[in-house]
């Protein structure tokens, strides 16, 4: 004997963007704090060290905010000219920055005058960064060189003029002290050891390098330029692992999460896409007002910072972790109530009944299994249910059309039923997934009300709704139509050639088939 | 052999009474009554001696241990069906319709006989059962007790200590009260009040009072009183079925009223009183018998479907009996399911039955269209109209659509067989997947690449054909790794695709529109060549297999078997048969076809590199074969004849529109019954599976064949000429072979004359004679043969039942001008 069998309400995907794990992560920031600064913010560095203070390098400015501050903290602004690349240090005391000039200046966090100025490029300083031993500083010039610095003598190490063209971002390995990789226009990137007096590697990337990046761990290159972001690894002697091209724009400036597991990207095309590091898929992307020109993630995830090329400054901020309150308020029974009787031990001799399982049916599920139809299309004319679920509104109908007492349920109603059902009709009805069970609903529906038709403004009001809504649908499909028999006929002059050779073919089947048959 | 499958169930008696509950269930099952345990589920004995179809079961209410047994062959059999054995048969002579054994009247009971004479009239008559010494006795000694009954056993009821019967029919009620020898007829008024159908439809008589109790074609149960008077009898009504009451029954006491009917819904009065009632619901299919244990226990329903559901005296239900489930319509085929080789079709509605051939069970029954199915006349209902197995069985597919002929609601579901819950699981749902009626389906098999490469294809009457294939999700949080999206839509000249099949190694595929074969490449779906038979459209195609995977086959409506060769793109031989089924055997090259000429169906099994065939079998059987399958064995027999080879590997089932499941069988009877007997009297608890019993020990006399030519079958019926001899006489004496030859035959036949030949026997002359035929015509002109055969198969169309001898010559001849078509080639 079978049981009563629910209501089927069909599912249909959701077409669209698909809502995954990375969506509703990278979703989790509150509106942007907008910041104007003097001009495009060239580079954004996060301190490594809580709280988190970032420096943001724009026009002659180097700013330090605070994590929630809208105002700067403190201001460098003893530059004559633009101020390039303000980066920390590992430990966040030291900032370090290039300049116009060709100078690099270096500076305590908490103090105000710079404490070591080097000297020695010839043209604007790019790029500016600490080897991970603390020590020394490496830079890129305007000058084609890129140098080694030693901190404590404010000396120049060692001097490599590799690159043919500027010299305009690079990075430091977090793994080996004496290795640095720099990027430049002249479309390679560079990798140099401290200890040798050249280059130790050269990727060709193929467009003027803007951007790149060592992972954590030392093995993979990222660099970015022209449309391309490019994954390489370095440890096979700079193999390409994956191209990836989804920005329609140079794309300026790129960013690991805190965790490795996603790359960001930032491009002059208003986009920031962030792509898994182990599928190089995208899995979510953001859009911007103008043109981006750097980006940075603090540590955790906890701010996403970007700046554009009109020098606004765009901080978002992580929601606070939504902590369900209520359910915690909710008494929750003891422990012994769990337990109870669970923990028995069925001896031999016992007799066990199983207690049947009791089947939780939804409302209209219950009324349909005792043959109400009336009361079970009101059950799904509620609002909540008609509003946020209309599916089940409408497989409930299917079925009740199935039972053939459709048009009794829906007969009989008041003007203000009446009304809710037309309105739920007239909005849902150009819905593809419901047009065919509620277009017998809607014939039904005026089918039935048509003596009534003009005793009520309200219920006239709908059915005039329902008409525009059926009316535009049908022009709509209309011109879907125009369309397609448009592309049917652009798409016939394309494959004709091969459906002649088809036809030919048919037609020799079938005569020697004719043929044959004419033998026997 | 060919043996029904299908349960018959004609009438359920009730339990035995054993110590203090009822231990046994007895029920009449085709030419059977079976005896069943109520408590292990088991069918303990098989009572076999009827010749026809067993009407109706009463125990000897003298003896809880005898059973009384009519049937339709004209006797009255006593059984002791502890032990299985027939103590007494009585020949009544006519058709026995139904039987009561009463308590009051020792030496006789009452059965329900055609009147003499008159057709549709029937009379209940008691039967004097002479008390003699032999087994087999007459009992011819009748009086007439009521005229004008209704042949359903169900419309006569006997009341309180057997002092009256009541029988109804149309709208009258007769009562007959045995001692006053008065008859009250009383009638309800025909004109149909309220659009109601106030007939009877069956009647039950309470067992300690005067009340009798009536069901009525509307729904309504009417308890009549006091109509001992003609004129003051009153009655009251109960209504709460919607159609038809189907059946009746009191409890023991008479306090409690059960009735069913086409809702499938158990409906328990208490005390007479439309208020007080109770429901059993959703019991599967419309109830047709009810019957009440002898110790008021346990209570039995009898299903439309062939099923059997116990439920106890509480009205909860307790278990059911089942084999081959029998569905309205079987629309998706005879199909086998590669893992369990078990056979596949529609079993209760919207479900898919899983019936296992070798115990005659329901292995499982899979829910497809997952909708609570209301039984109610009118109502549009969605039932299943076509399934397909991939090769492993990992993979159905199956189309549900509802019954609308303009607008069908299409469901094309994707189901696949989870390891670890062994069962199917839904994995993609397609609505609407064609605009109009899906025509047919099949996956491209192929069991060397996996199941990475599936291909499905649907065929539509909306002209175009569709190839679906698995698409991996990109997605890794996705719950599930696979689903099936649409590749590839076909069509030919907007003609409606009609059937589709894919080639041994899965690189062809083959669809037909209407009148035209088309072949397509599976890889770039490009159109590679079409194939035509004009006239008539293709109603059946399929690839040759192994060495013949070269020949295409097609059967058109016209009534031509066509054989294509695929590497010439020509026509290899074609043939006049009139084709409704065509099936080729997985595992060999052979195809078998089942052709239907008025009243007869044929088996033709042949291999698409020769024209002409390896077996026929004429007059397969009466009914119309509308679905075979070949079943795969689970180790090839040993087959000495080599006219069988073809059955080494697999087994052929048939299905015919009456649906009764039939299958051709190289043993003989005895080697069939011997091993299950020898079982039974070794170990009596011992599980027997009642198919092997049943298998071995029915048979119908038009279509049966056994191997062992001569050998003696154990059966008594129609004392009749053996048909080997009848043909002997009346064969034309120029077709005919050499006399030294006929001899040996002649001379055996007659040797053996009280049994009957099988048919199959006929078959081989036939086709010996064929043979000679065929050697014959070698010089005659083949187009003119070709224009005989037409001009026959119109002559067979008007054929009559009855045959003058003349007739009989002449379809001697026709028989013999069928095989013309060999020799065309």
């Amino acid at each position: 004997m079978a049981a009563y069998k629910p209501v089927v309400v069909q599912a249909c995907p959701k077409l669209g963007e698909r809502i995954t794990q990375d969506t509703l992560y990278w979703r989790g920031y509150k509106t942007p704090v907008q910041i104007k600064e003097f001009g495009a913010v060239n580079k954004i560095d996060f301190s490594p060290v809580p709280p988190y203070n970032y420096a943001v390098t724009a026009s002659s400015r180097i700013h330090i905010y605070g994590r929630y501050s809208q105002e700067p903290i403190k201001t460098f602004s003893r530059f004559r000219d633009a101020a390039y690349c303000a980066t920390y240090r590992d430990d966040g005391r030291l900032l370090a920055a290039g300049s116009e000039d060709g100078s690099i200046c270096l500076f305590d966090v908490s103090g105000k005058a710079p404490l070591r100025q080097f000297e020695g490029h010839t043209k604007p300083v790019h790029l500016v960064g600490f080897l991970s031993d603390k020590y020394r500083i490496f830079s890129g010039g305007d000058d084609y060189s890129s140098k080694l610095w030693d901190i404590p003598s404010a000396t120049e190490i060692i001097s490599y003029s590799e690159h043919t063209d500027y010299v305009r971002c690079g990075c430091a390995s977090k793994v080996n002290a004496d290795v640095f990789i720099t990027g430049s226009y002249d479309h390679t990137v560079k990798l140099f050891d401290a200890r040798t007096k050249s280059s130790v590697m050269t990727i060709e990337h193929g467009h003027p390098v803007e951007s790149v990046l060592l992972f954590p761990s030392g093995g993979l290159l990222v660099s970015a330029g022209g449309r391309y972001v490019k994954v390489w690894d370095v440890l096979k002697g700079g193999q390409l692992l994956v191209s990836l091209k989804n920005h329609h724009k140079t794309v300026t400036c790129l960013c690991l999460n805190s965790s490795g597991q996603r790359l960001l990207s930032g491009s002059l095309d208003r986009h920031v896409k962030i792509y898994s590091t182990t599928s190089y898929k995208v899995v979510h992307s953001f859009n911007y007002a103008t043109s981006i020109l750097s980006l940075a993630l603090s540590p955790e995830d906890e701010t996403i910072v970007v700046g554009m090329t009109n020098g606004v400054l765009n901080v978002k901020h992580r929601k606070p972790e939504e902590k369900n309150e209520n359910s915690q308020k909710k008494r929750q029974p003891a422990y012994r109530t769990y337990v109870k009787g669970r923990s028995y031990m069925p001896k031999q001799e016992d007799f066990c009944v199983s207690k049947p399982v009791k089947r939780v049916l939804r409302k209209y599920d219950k009324l349909l299994r005792s043959f109400q139809s009336s009361k079970a299309l009101d059950a799904v004319l509620e609002p909540p249910i008609m509003l946020h679920t209309p599916e089940v509104t409408v497989a409930v109908m299917q079925e009740l059309h199935r039972r053939g007492t459709l048009r009794s349920a829906l007969a009989g109603r008041d003007e203000k039923q009446v009304n809710l059902l037309l309105t739920f009709v007239a909005r849902r009805v150009i819905e593809p997934r419901f047009t065919p069970v509620l277009v017998i609903v809607a014939d039904m529906i005026t089918d039935i009300y048509q003596p009534v038709v003009g005793q009520s403004a309200i219920v006239d009001k709908q059915f005039l709704k329902l008409q525009q809504a059926i009316g535009k649908e049908i022009d709509y499909q209309e011109e879907l139509l125009e369309v397609l028999g448009m592309m049917d006929t652009l798409f016939a002059t394309f494959t004709k050639k091969r459906d002649m050779c088809l036809e030919e073919n048919k037609s020799n089947g079938v005569t020697e088939i004719i043929e044959t048959n004419r033998n026997y | 052999m060919v043996s029904p499958g299908a349960l018959r169930v004609v009438r359920c008696g009730g339990g035995a009474q054993r110590g203090a509950r009822a231990v046994y269930l007895l029920y009449a099952s085709g030419d059977f009554v079976k005896v069943h345990s109520v408590n292990t589920e088991e069918t303990l004995r098989l009572l076999c001696g009827h010749a026809d179809l067993v009407t109706d079961i009463q125990l000897n209410p003298h003896n809880h241990m005898q059973l009384y047994s009519s049937s339709l062959d004209g006797t009255i059999k006593l059984w002791d069906f502890m032990d299985g054995i027939p103590i007494k048969t009585f020949t009544v002579g006519s058709k026995l319709l139904a039987l009561y054994a009463l308590a009051g009247a020792e030496d006789s009971v009452f059965v329900v006989i055609p009147k003499k004479g008159e057709r549709d009239t029937f009379q209940l008559v008691s039967v004097k059962l002479t008390k003699g010494a032999g087994q087999d006795l007459e009992g011819k000694e009748l009086s007439v007790v009521l005229d004008g009954v209704g042949a359903s056993p169900k419309q006569i009821a006997f009341g309180r200590e057997d002092s009256y019967v009541v029988s109804v029919k149309d709208v009258n009620l007769q009562v007959y009260f045995f001692k006053r020898k008065l008859l009250n007829r009383f009638s309800l008024s025909a004109a149909k009040t309220k659009g109601g159908d106030n007939r009877f439809s069956c009647v039950v008589c309470h067992p300690t009072e005067d009340c009798i109790a009536t069901g009525h074609a509307d729904g309504k149960i009417r308890l009549w009183r006091n109509f001992h008077h003609k004129k003051a009898y009153t009655y009251s009504a109960l209504h709460w079925h919607h159609d038809i009451v189907m059946d009746l029954a009191y409890s023991l006491e008479g306090t409690r009223l059960l009735s069913g009917g086409v809702e499938s819904v158990l409906v328990q009065w208490h005390n007479e009183s439309s208020c007080q009632k109770d429901f059993l619901p959703r019991l599967g299919s419309p109830i047709d018998c009810i019957s009440m244990s002898s110790d008021g226990v346990l209570c039995c329903t009898l299903h439309t479907d062939n099923r059997i559901s116990i439920i106890n005296s509480n009205l909860r239900f307790s278990r059911s009996i089942q084999g081959l489930i029998k569905s309205r319509d079987v629309k998706t085929g005879l199909v086998v399911d590669p893992r369990t080789k078990a056979l596949v079709l529609n079993g209760e509605p919207g479900h898919l039955q899983f019936y296992s051939l070798q115990s005659d069970q329901q292995l499982f029954s899979l829910d497809i269209v997952q909708r609570q199915y209301i039984h109610q006349a009118g109502l549009k209902q969605s039932d299943l109209v076509k399934v397909a197995f991939s090769a492993r069985g990992t993979w159905l597919a199956t189309v549900e659509e509802s019954e609308e002929v303009a607008d069908p609601e299409l469901q094309l579901k994707l189901w696949f067989y989870s390891e670890e819950t062994q069962s199917f699981a839904l994995n993609t749902r397609i609505n609407t997947p064609h605009d109009n009626h899906i025509t047919d389906m099949c996956f491209r098999d192929m069991d060397e690449l996996g199941d990475d490469s599936l291909i499905l294809v649907t065929t539509g009457r909306d002209c175009v054909f569709k190839v679906w294939v698995m698409v991996e999700d990109s997605d890794p949080e996705a719950h599930q790794s696979v689903s099936w999206s649409c590749d590839f839509v076909g069509s030919y000249h907007n003609y409606q695709a009609t059937n589709c099949c894919f080639s041994e190694d899965g690189s062809l595929l083959a669809v037909s529109f209407e009148e035209t074969v088309t072949v397509w490449d599976s890889l770039t779906w490009d159109l590679k060549c079409t194939f035509c038979h004009p006239p008539g459209n293709i109603r059946n195609i399929c690839f040759g297999r192994l060495t013949c995977s070269k020949y295409l086959i097609g059967a058109t409506d016209y009534g031509f078997l066509c054989c294509w060769n695929l590497l010439t793109c020509a026509l290899e031989w074609s043939a006049h048969l009139n084709v409704v089924v065509l099936q080729p055997d997985p595992l060999s090259e052979h195809i078998a076809a089942v052709s239907w000429l008025s009243k007869e169906s044929s088996l033709f099994v042949f291999k698409p590199s020769e024209p002409w065939p390896v077996y026929i079998q004429r007059n397969l059987c009466k009914e119309k074969i509308l679905l075979a399958a070949f079943v795969p064995r689970d180790e090839p027999e040993m087959i000495s004849s080599e006219k069988y080879l073809w059955l080494r590997k697999s087994q052929l089932f048939f299905l015919t529109d009456t649906q009764e499941l039939m299958t051709l069988s190289t043993k003989s009877l005895e080697e069939r019954l011997t091993p299950s007997s020898k079982q039974l009297a070794v170990e009596e608890s011992l599980p027997v599976t009642p198919f092997s019993v049943l298998l071995g020990k029915h048979r119908r006399q038009q279509a049966q064949e056994d191997t062992d030519l001569g050998k003696p079958v154990v059966h008594s019926k129609q004392e009749q000429a053996s048909p080997a001899v009848k043909e002997l006489l009346h064969t034309p004496a120029h077709v005919l072979p050499s006399a030294s030859f006929l001899c040996t035959i002649f001379i055996n036949s007659l040797l053996i004359s009280k049994e009957n030949k099988s048919a199959e026997e006929v078959a081989d002359e036939v086709e010996m004679e064929s043979e000679k035929a065929d050697d014959e015509s070698d010089e005659e002109d083949v187009t003119a043969m070709e224009e005989e055969d037409t001009s026959h198969v119109e002559l067979l169309g008007e054929m009559t039942s009855k045959l003058s001898k003349s007739q009989e010559k002449e379809l001697r001849k026709i028989r013999k001008m069928d095989y013309s078509w060999i020799s065309a080639f």
